[in-house]
């Protein structure tokens, strides 16, 4: 069996009455592509924002390699509100930064883009290696950093050349057509250098040629930079081309797992995907 | 590369040329010149914009607590600068100043701001975690805060109460204030296009993303306060020395909007354009307006009209509004000041009528 990457458990975010995530529970292994995909609303944004630390969620833990990294149970408020599974499982709170999660190796990138708008392409990715630098406030003031600054560069330039970007790297990053603003975002979330990458609708607004290359080009980067890969997307051809297990789920609540040929004939996820109610 | 040695040895040539048409005035001007008071002052708001600009432009926090860090920063330089056979003179309602030393005008500068950046350091944490409008009016309250305690009488032997403080070390040539105001741009500069940086600008541009790339926010907008705190610490000392006194009634919330003013009118996110208008402002304001308020007669002796007290302020807001309108970003934006760029333009544009000409 493959080393276990990311660990989702019982996870469940609510906000006031609204339940988004509903006691997901979810594994990625290493070097999977896994999809988790669902009709609009269905939480999967809110599930990235919870495993990568931009929520606390209300209930549930994840680990990643194989160490907790957040935990949490209904609390104050939330204690009446409460209208999630497993209320008692778990005791502990605890969470860590989204900045804290990408320092042990867990990158994004954003539905709706969200890149550097006053700087270039090159700045953009040169800013995502700050985290690993050595230097303080003070040396790297009076620039007795510039070995490591000018590794960073030269790693930016190096990374730019593979993710075919060089070219632009001079422009204004939100200046770039939408398409390369989206590969952009990736190369800036494989600066950080990670071992786990969560693309959160990679493909959305490109067209079909594009959506093929950028099939390509995630199994590209798997293969060069031994990425885990969990990914949100709409695009079912991508999707069933690209993942090894997909993860579905709707009002919150996972509905199906399994390889794309399962998914596909699953008929709960065609329900779901049709559009037909539940107690129907 | 060469382009970028090109900008470089054009840009140092012009701070060069700058320096040297500032010693010549130091050495020719008539000392009744205006030359003197306004340049110092503009040294002084030089600073204070720059290092505002740090926190408000490039880090994106909408801080008003200048006046305040200023203040601590001034008090801290003139007391601990006073001679010590001044200094129960100058605290006779206290009996005697607590401090019994004089301390070096460069030792007391960096001081001025370490007290300023120990300040910020302790209120960073929790006014940090406001956001915009409220970290604003937070900071503002700390400022107005500072200036209430430092006239208690109770801090009387330390801050002299409400009486001013004066008789410190303040130098006269302006050489003095261009160092200490170039050698701190200086180094927020070198800040700035440091990796810290650019993590302060990927904050301003995209918090969420900053975080998502692994910048620890409240460490780096901290860091951002407090180096932005230092130097207006440092500014403030400034100051105390062009106006030879210290009194906590000039530290208001208005000489933050003035600062405010400055570096909205200069472009908040570039240097250059702070300085640019700190030279404008201070210099229309207390100089080349000054006429405005002198009531005029013409040689008939009829009374020119409008010219009298307070005119001045009229058409120097007037000014203000007209700038605002037409430079919607600012004089710079967020760009930087370049030479060689502006000689490569002006080329060009000599070129082009030359080429027109040649057609005809
Ligand atoms: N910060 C929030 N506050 C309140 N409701 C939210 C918040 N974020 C998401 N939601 C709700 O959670 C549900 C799931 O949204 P989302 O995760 O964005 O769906 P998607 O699967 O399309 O990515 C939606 O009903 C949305 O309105
Ligand atoms: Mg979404």
């Amino acid at each position: 069996m493959a080393k276990n990457i990311l660990h989702v458990e019982n996870l469940t975010m609510q906000f006031g009455g609204v339940v988004a995530v509903d006691n997901l529970t979810m594994d990625v292994n290493e070097g999977e592509i896994v999809a988790l995909i669902g009709p609009n609303g269905a939480g999967k944004t809110t599930a990235f924002n919870a495993i990568t630390g931009v929520y606390e969620p209300t209930n549930g833990a994840v680990s990643f390699n194989g160490v907790q990294i957040i935990e949490n149970h209904p609390q104050g408020k939330m204690k009446k509100l409460y209208a999630g599974k497993n209320a008692d499982k778990y005791k502990h709170a605890m969470t860590k930064t989204p900045d804290e999660l990408t320092k042990l190796g867990m990158a994004r990138t954003f539905q709706n883009i969200r890149l550097f708008k006053s700087m270039t392409v090159f700045e953009n990715v040169l800013t995502a290696k700050h985290l690993r630098r050595t230097s303080n406030i003070f040396t790297a003031t009076l620039k007795l950093n510039h070995k490591e600054e000018m590794r960073m560069r030269a790693e930016t330039d190096e990374l730019l050349k593979l993710v075919d970007l060089y070219d632009v790297r001079e422009e204004i990053a939100t200046g770039l057509p939408y398409g390369k603003q989206r590969k952009l975002e990736i190369a800036r979330a494989l600066a950080t250098d990670p071992t786990l990458l969560l693309l959160d609708e990679p493909a959305a607004g490109m067209n079909p040629q594009e959506t093929q290359e950028l099939t390509k080009f995630i199994h590209y980067i798997r293969e060069k930079f031994s990425l885990t890969i969990l990914l949100i997307e709409h695009h079912m051809n991508l999707v069933m081309d690209i993942s090894d297990r997909i993860y579905v789920i709707d009002f919150g609540e996972e509905i199906a797992e399994g390889v794309p040929a399962q998914i596909q004939s699953n008929q709960k996820v065609i329900d779901a995907y049709l559009g037909v109610s539940e107690d129907e | 590369m060469w382009n970028k040695n090109k900008r470089l040895i054009s840009n140092l040539i012009f701070v060069g040329a700058l320096l040297l048409t500032l010693v010549c005035i130091e050495l020719f001007a008539p000392p009744t010149s205006m030359w003197f008071s306004v340049l110092r002052k503009v040294c002084t708001f030089s600073l204070a914009a720059v290092s505002m600009n740090l926190l408000n432009g490039f880090t994106g926090l909408f801080s008003l607590g200048q006046a305040g860090f200023m203040l601590l920063g001034a008090y801290t330089y003139a007391i601990l600068t006073i001679p010590v056979e001044m200094r129960s003179n100058v605290f006779r309602n206290y009996g005697d100043s607590v401090i019994n030393f004089q301390m070096p005008l460069v030792p007391a500068l960096i001081l001025a701001g370490l007290i300023a950046a120990f300040f910020a350091f302790l209120i960073g944490l929790p006014v940090l975690r406001l956001k915009s409008d409220y970290l604003a009016i937070a900071t503002l309250g700390f400022a107005e805060i500072v200036r209430g305690l430092v006239q208690l009488q109770n801090f009387g032997p330390v801050t002299n109460g409400p009486d001013p403080i004066n008789m410190f070390t303040a130098p006269k040539n302006i050489m003095a204030y261009v160092a200490i105001s170039g050698i701190s741009i200086l180094i927020i500069i070198l800040i700035i296009n440091s990796t810290y940086g650019r993590a302060f600008k990927a904050i301003r541009d995209d918090e969420i993303a900053a975080e998502a790339m692994g910048i620890n926010l409240a460490h780096h907008k901290r860091l951002s306060f407090i180096i932005s705190s230092f130097f207006c610490g440092v500014s403030g000392a400034m100051m105390a020395m062009c106006n030879t006194s210290v009194s906590s009634v000039s530290f208001t919330s208005a000489m933050t909007y003035q600062i405010l003013l400055v570096v909205v009118i200069g472009g908040i996110g570039s240097v250059s354009g702070s300085i640019i208008a700190a030279f404008i402002f201070y210099a229309s304001s207390e100089w080349w307006l000054k006429f405005l308020d002198l009531e005029t007669f013409t040689a008939s002796g009829s009374k020119v009209p409008l010219l009298g007290p307070g005119f001045r302020m009229v058409v120097f807001s007037v000014l203000i509004m007209i700038i605002v309108l037409f430079f919607r970003k600012g004089i710079m934006g967020t760009r930087e000041i370049s030479v060689y760029d502006g000689l490569m333009k002006i080329r060009s544009l000599f070129k082009g009528k030359q080429a027109v000409k040649e057609e005809k």
